[in-house]
């Protein structure tokens, strides 16, 4: 080993240390808010478009006039998909750039990474995905669908067509496991039988159901003997899925579902992580007919919706940010949330006349309205928002036509517990 | 026999390491190195002690191993018992009474009421600490004498290391598993009765992974100056040579196979409390396959080669995804493309290189035998037969 190896590695890491040292101030008339998605990674496909919707948005209220007589700044950072990276980021965001807020996450494993940096370093993150609740941090605002925005409004849907029998099939994470959980709850309570809920059971050592449905691993592509599982299950009618199955993996199940002879007016398939913007992605004519079920749909058809998409395509058109995607963009529910999550906290920041976030957070339980694209939202008390929840059924063109509104559903985080079985009395 | 540190260098191992270990931490208590970028470097010094393990398999025994990041994760994930058990009565289900038995929120999350048998004992810190090394250290042994048993070697190992931190993976991935699943572990609140989060004990953990390193580079470079060093390299240059001159590769392989597990799963468990999750992610092929881009761009077959590597590639990385967010991953890929189409070597062994030309054109035309012995050593000491 040489004096010049060791020369050099100090000189090196010291560069390096320099250059991750470097770091900018705002300046007095802009405001720093950061944005923290994966533009690189496994879930690029869906957060750039998250970022996107977010830069628009900032445009568009800098030309407004920005926030509090400020213009909004955007710190992108990359969490490229890695968990412990999201938390790094975010310990950068809050520290080193000191922003005010920050819109970012999609994952909940990203959210879980991001959370305790939130709350150490008391920073306010808006959350616009849907997702499995069970929380409530003081520092995040979860713009995102409650599981009551969305399962259980859809099983109330298939119950009121008549619907006996649920079987329940998802992709093995937090989200689908606990959704299904509070899904068995509502049916039990709905007096739909235990018989009746398809996909299986597993029990912990005392007893207790801990995972109720069918659960299959990221990337799964063998979906034969659910299928006919589920053709089994359906046989005597009046049967529907539950579908909770995440990203990509929905190609072979439809494809299997639609071999196997199962149609939606069979037995019809309601999905939970497949909005418009998947669909740029994903084979609609697989699915058309098959039910979706958000807080917004591209379809909706009311004047705040039509400003909101003409004037982001009309942004995208014209804007320089690097690597963005101008053909063929469509809206979906976690842009609009996100869209949503940034007007709510520039009305919470004019509000509270300051952009601390003890005051913006008072501000934001104290309820702050905002009539966005998808409708009235209003932030509440418990970190959520109430809102309407659309059911669609899925056109070839990848859209949704809309069947039916539940208008101002409370978001309720804690629903596990909370709804008790008619079979137990 | 040379010695195996020469004076000078014995002097920068003590120069370096009295400023990372007592400068830095006192830099930061004072306020003047801030407590995100200490953090940030005690996350660069775990992965450093990640690389010299792939380091020491891969450049100086020649066993590419994919699944370095499995062992990492698994020292992580011991720790990580301890930390979610000990955190588990602070969760927000605690204070919302929702958890009368302290649980881990995630178990919670999953209707658990009752802790399963096997998350038991890791209530003890020293319980875990020892699952650390003990687990990571048997699987290693378990699958290493499989392996070398049977003489699996080359592209065969590293496509068996990857299945099987493949597979692990996929375990850790299934809820059924009980080990948090996708999300894995998260939201550490205490240690030993302190904050995790707080900035003295992060110091201290700082503080901790520059030990540690410090510790598994003066045992690297020990060993491979030894004459069990020797065969490592004999076994890594000619294995039938060395099968023929009557040793036992597959014990010497097995030996270093074990020994670099526990250096990664020692890394992991520093690892996991400063950056505040583990979750399965960090056990796939890539982050392996990371691993090795680290050694090989700070040059393999060095010690400090790796550390160059992974400080170097993730500072970059952690610069990269703030300031230019959009194309980071094409800045990296070019440099790496690069890295191996002109310094194959890596850094290191690119800056040992130009020295070597160097003193050559300052010699003159004076024929140098110096490079030619430093290639040829290695291979040829034990095979002299």
């Amino acid at each position: 080993m040489k004096l010049r190896k060791f020369l050099a590695t100090t000189i090196l890491t010291g560069a390096a240390l320099l250059t991750t040292s470097i770091s900018s101030r705002a300046a007095d008339d802009t405001v720093k808010v950061g944005v923290l998605h994966s533009l690189s990674g496994t879930m690029a496909i869906s957060e750039t478009s998250l970022r996107d919707v977010l830069l628009f948005t900032f445009d568009e209220i800098n030309k407004a006039g920005g926030v509090l007589g400020k213009k909004i700044e955007p710190v992108v950072v990359d969490g490229a998909s890695n968990w412990p990276l999201f938390a790094e980021k975010a310990k950068q965001l809050l520290d080193q750039d000191k922003v005010a807020v920050t819109f970012g996450c999609w994952t909940s494993v990203s959210r879980k990474s991001v959370l305790p940096v939130f709350e150490e370093k008391k920073g306010l993150l808006f959350y616009p995905v849907q997702y499995e609740g069970e929380e409530m941090s003081k520092n995040i605002i979860y713009t995102a669908e409650a599981v009551n925005q969305q399962a259980t409004p859809a099983v109330d849907y298939e119950l009121a067509q008549g619907k006996k029998k649920f079987y329940l099939l998802g992709s093995d994470y937090v989200y689908p496991q606990t959704t299904n959980l509070v899904l068995l709850e509502y049916l039990l309570s709905k007096g739909v039988p235990l018989e009746n809920i398809g996909g299986g059971f597993k029990k912990d050592e005392s007893g207790q159901i801990i995972s109720a449905g069918k659960y299959t691993p990221f990337g799964h592509t063998d979906y034969q003997q659910i299928v006919a599982e589920i053709k089994q299950f359906a046989a005597g009618g009046k049967a529907c899925v539950i579908n909770t199955l995440n990203g990509d993996t929905n190609v072979p199940f439809f494809k299997e579902y639609a071999a196997a002879g199962l149609t939606a007016e069979t037995c019809p398939v309601v999905s939970f992580s497949i909005s418009e913007d998947e669909f740029r992605g994903l084979p609609a004519k697989q699915l058309v007919g098959q039910l979706g079920c958000w807080t917004y749909f591209q379809s909706i058809n009311s004047p705040a919706n039509k400003k909101f998409t003409t004037n982001f395509q009309s942004w995208l058109k014209n804007t320089d940010v690097t690597g963005i995607v101008k053909e063929g963009r469509v809206t979906c529910s976690p842009m609009v949330l996100s869209y949503d999550g940034v007007y709510l906290w520039k009305k919470a920041v004019e509000k509270a006349k300051s952009f601390d976030v003890d005051k913006v957070t008072a501000a934001l339980e104290a309820g702050i309205s905002f009539d966005g694209p998808g409708g009235l939202v209003t932030t509440q008390k418990n970190h959520h928002l109430t809102k309407n929840v659309y059911i669609g059924e899925t056109k070839a063109n990848g859209q949704f036509k809309i069947l039916k509104t539940f208008n101002g559903v409370v978001g309720e985080p804690f629903l596990k517990g909370t709804f008790k079985a008619k079979t137990a009395k | 026999m040379k010695r195996a540190i020469s004076r000078t260098e014995f002097l920068f191992i003590a120069i370096t390491a009295f400023i990372v270990i007592v400068l830095l931490p006192a830099l930061n208590a004072e306020g003047i190195i801030s407590n995100f970028h200490l953090n940030l470097w005690g996350k660069y010094l775990c992965y450093s002690v990640l690389a010299i393990s792939v380091d020491l398999l891969w450049g100086y025994t020649g066993l590419l191993s994919l699944g370095q990041a499995l062992f990492f994760s698994l020292g992580g994930y011991m720790f990580g018992m301890y930390l979610m058990l000990v955190a588990g009565p602070f969760g927000q289900f605690a204070q919302s009474g929702q958890n009368p038995n302290g649980l881990p929120d995630f178990m919670v999350f999953l209707g658990h009421t009752v802790l399963p048998s096997f998350w038991r004992p890791f209530a003890s810190f020293s319980f875990s600490t020892l699952m650390v090394v003990a687990l990571p250290g048997l699987l290693a042994l378990g699958f290493g004498y499989l392996a070398f048993r049977s003489r699996i070697k080359g592209v065969y190992f590293s496509i068996l290391t990857q299945a099987l931190t493949y597979g692990a993976a996929l375990m850790f991935f299934s809820n059924d598993t009980v080990m948090g699943g996708n999300n894995g572990f998260t939201d550490f609140r205490y240690i030993l009765g302190v904050d995790v989060r707080s900035a003295s004990t992060q110091r201290w953990l700082f503080i901790a992974s520059a030990v540690l390193l410090l510790g598994v580079y003066m045992l690297c470079k020990w060993l491979t100056g030894t004459k069990f060093g020797l065969v490592q390299r004999a076994v890594r240059d000619s294995e039938t040579r060395v099968l023929f001159s009557g040793y036992a590769a597959a014990n010497y392989k097995l030996f270093v196979f074990v020994l670099s597990s526990l250096i990664a799963a020692l890394g992991g468990a520093l690892y996991v409390p400063q950056v505040g999750i583990i979750n399965p992610s960090e056990m796939t092929t890539e982050k392996s396959l990371e691993a090795v881009v680290w050694c090989a761009v700070g040059g393999r077959g060095t010690l400090v080669g790796p550390i160059v590597g992974a400080i170097g590639v993730n500072a970059l990385k952690s610069w990269a995804t703030r300031n230019c967010p959009d194309y980071w991953s094409f800045i990296l890929g070019t440099i790496f493309i690069l890295m191996v189409l002109f310094v194959p070597k890596g850094i290191v062994g690119g800056i040992n290189d130009c020295s070597a030309w160097f003193t050559k054109w300052k010699k003159g035309r004076e024929p140098d035998s110096t490079i030619l012995e430093e290639i040829t050593e290695p291979a040829a000491s034990p095979s002299q037969s």
